[in-house]
């Protein structure tokens, strides 16, 4: 189980904003095993952000190697790389991102439609929303869904395709104590039955206590990794 | 795939309703447009084709051709037209009518008018296929006699006697001659190219020796030919060609005369409509270029309104070409739909147009054909693909992180 899933060497990030560069990350490196459950924190400013859309193939480091699932992926093209977010990668968003037009069932689907899938997409999308506890809220629109449940959809959503790793961006953020906590432990449950790696970048200490493992990022290096 | 796609448009569309119809209503006019016109244009094409059908479908004109590589051009002579009569010459012949045309002043009374005068036999009213409204025909005794006698026109007769019945018996004077009116042409109508009321007739010898001299005794102007059949009209043309070249000793290729069969005048009719309709036409198709400017102007709209949706299904794996896919759909649905009204209001304003023409005498009946439909359904939809391409493209492109960080 100590086989790396994500291994970033070295990773820089500068972006030019008209005259001046901006180092959002400087040599970054980490490792994160499959099956972990890793917090990654940071004040604002960090370059948390960047690593977070870089480990989500959103975007390419301007050097360094990103090995993800035994992948190179930092030099991929924009196609190539949005069929391994496809594949690798399940993201939960704080502001949960559902298609408001689009019934819980259709949400969960869409991953699929852009792999290709065709059998049993229904099917799939109905477990994965079985898995989150809502098997009796499929037909649901998101404005007919609590924060918590519409989260859930997004969990969901996240795991139709079986990724290698879920990348969840301030999940708690927008819902209350309670069902952050339902929340929470829904995550921690499904990496626990299903082995999935579990990143999440958060704010919250609480939230960063119940990971095994936290990575404080500070001026775009890993400061603290315990 | 394709039909995800289009169900996933037709929801995105639906979602914005009011928006969507507002934009479809450039489509929607440009194709009721094009719609109308074409289907009125061939509506007219058809009305003249008609009349110039009225004419006689298996009538050929024979004409004295004045081609510079011609020498010595011969005229057409009475000797032509009864060669050409002759039955074992041009089996494919069924009458023939020799004519000498030309204009002059006719009086009656105080009242004077200019009309065009043509000197004829009997067979030309076989051939011309003409009905009396009352008295006879020109016959063979007034042709022997060089009677002056004459058939006149209901508008010649309106002119002159302010009626156009009871003047069998009358005088008029043509050119100062005496000639007594035996008989009055029907109604054709002046929606010919020719204003067949407006003529008289008289004895072709009559005109030879009085009216209308030419240089010699036997010339003719022209000489009228009916075949037997409409399907034979191509045999008499090379029947009577034949025989004019051996009577005129003239090679292949340097005929001097010209014959003119219905299908010429139609061909060249047609040329005239069927470019008047694709000028009107391609005015109309300026409106749907205005439709598809609309389009998209509400694509790019619906593009940056969606920033954050786009982001969010980049990031769930979409490639560029899923989404460049998903806004041509809809763009393409939009002006599809636009295209499919616009067929609905372009048949109802044909059909306005018709009742129109009824009420003020003319007789247009718009068709419109399958193909019209499917050339207005293909050509919307593809101004739809068009316009859609931009905003779709800019959609495709937007940076995955920046799109979903879009507010």
């Amino acid at each position: 189980m100590d086989e790396a899933v994500i291994k970033a060497i070295n990773l820089t990030k500068v972006y030019s904003m008209g005259e001046v560069e901006v180092h959002a990350l400087r040599g970054l490196s980490l490792e994160i095993l499959r099956g972990e459950v890793v917090a990654i924190m940071g004040p604002s400013g960090s370059g948390k952000s960047t690593l977070m859309n870089i480990i989500g193939c959103l975007d390419r480091p301007s050097s360094g190697d990103y090995i993800l699932d035994g992948e190179q992926v930092s030099n991929l093209k924009d196609d190539q790389l949005a069929a391994i977010r496809n594949q690798k990668v399940g993201f939960v968003f704080q502001s949960f991102n559902l298609l408001a037009r689009a019934t819980a069932l259709s949400n969960v689907e869409l991953p699929m439609r852009y792999s290709g899938k065709r059998k049993n997409r229904k099917q799939t999308a109905k477990e994965a929303l079985e898995s989150v506890g809502l098997g009796d809220r499929i037909y649901h629109r998101p404005n007919e869904l609590s924060g918590g449940q519409q989260q859930r959809v997004a969990i969901a959503r996240a795991l139709v395709n079986n990724p290698a790793i879920i990348l969840a961006d301030e999940p708690t953020g927008n819902l209350d104590t309670k069902s952050g906590e339902e929340l929470m432990s829904l995550l921690l449950s499904l990496n626990k039955d299903r082995g999935t790696t579990l990143i999440i970048v958060t704010h919250d200490p609480e939230i960063a206590s119940l990971t095994q493992r936290v990575i404080y990022i500070r001026d775009g290096v890993v400061e603290e990794n315990h | 795939m394709i039909l995800q796609s289009i169900f996933e448009a037709i929801e995105s569309l639906a979602a914005n309703k009011m928006r969507s119809g507002l934009t479809i209503i450039g489509i929607v006019i440009g194709v009721a447009a094009v719609i109308a016109i074409i289907s009125v244009g061939r509506g007219a094409e058809n009305t003249i084709t008609g009349s110039i059908q009225g004419i006689g479908t298996n009538l050929l004109f024979i004409l004295r051709s004045g081609s510079d590589d011609v020498r010595n051009p011969e005229p057409l002579t009475l000797g032509d037209a009864e060669a050409i009569a002759d039955q074992f010459q041009a089996p494919s012949v069924a009458g023939v009518a020799p004519l000498l045309t030309g204009s002059a002043r006719v009086t009656s009374g105080g009242e004077s008018t200019s009309t065009s005068v043509n000197g004829v036999t009997p067979a030309y009213q076989e051939v011309r296929n003409i009905n009396l409204k009352e008295g006879i025909f020109i016959n063979q005794e007034h042709i022997l006699g060089r009677a002056s006698v004459t058939v006149i026109g209901t508008e010649v007769a309106d002119k002159l006697f302010g009626r156009k019945e009871g003047l069998e018996g009358e005088t008029i004077r043509v050119e100062g001659q005496p000639y007594r009116i035996i008989g009055i042409l029907e109604e054709r109508g002046g929606s010919s190219f020719n204003n067949e009321d407006n003529q008289i007739l008289v004895p072709l010898t009559t005109a030879q020796t009085r009216l209308l001299r030419r240089q010699t005794r036997d010339r003719v102007d022209m000489i009228l030919a009916q075949a037997v059949t409409a399907d034979v009209v191509v045999e008499a043309n090379q029947e009577i060609a034949q025989i004019l070249r051996t009577r005129h000793r003239t090679e292949i290729g340097a005929d001097d005369f010209r014959i003119l069969t219905q299908q010429d005048f139609l061909a060249t009719a047609q040329t005239i409509t069927g470019v008047l309709t694709i000028f009107l036409g391609g005015i109309a198709a300026i409106s749907l270029l205005v439709g598809g400017i609309g389009i998209m102007n509400i694509m790019l709209v619906s593009v940056t309104e969606r920033t954050r949706e786009i982001g969010l299904r980049k990031a769930l794996g979409a490639r560029k070409v899923d989404i460049l896919t998903q806004f041509l759909t809809e763009s393409s649905l939009l002006s599809f739909l636009g295209g499919l009204i616009g067929i609905g209001l372009g048949a109802t304003l044909s059909f306005i147009i018709e009742r129109i023409a009824e009420a003020s005498n003319a007789e247009i009946h718009p068709a419109i054909g399958m193909d019209t439909i499917l050339l207005a359904t293909l050509f919307s939809t593809a101004v739809g693909l068009f316009f859609g391409l931009y905003p779709a493209n800019r959609a495709a492109n937007l940076e995955p992180v920046e799109a979903l960080r879009y507010e």
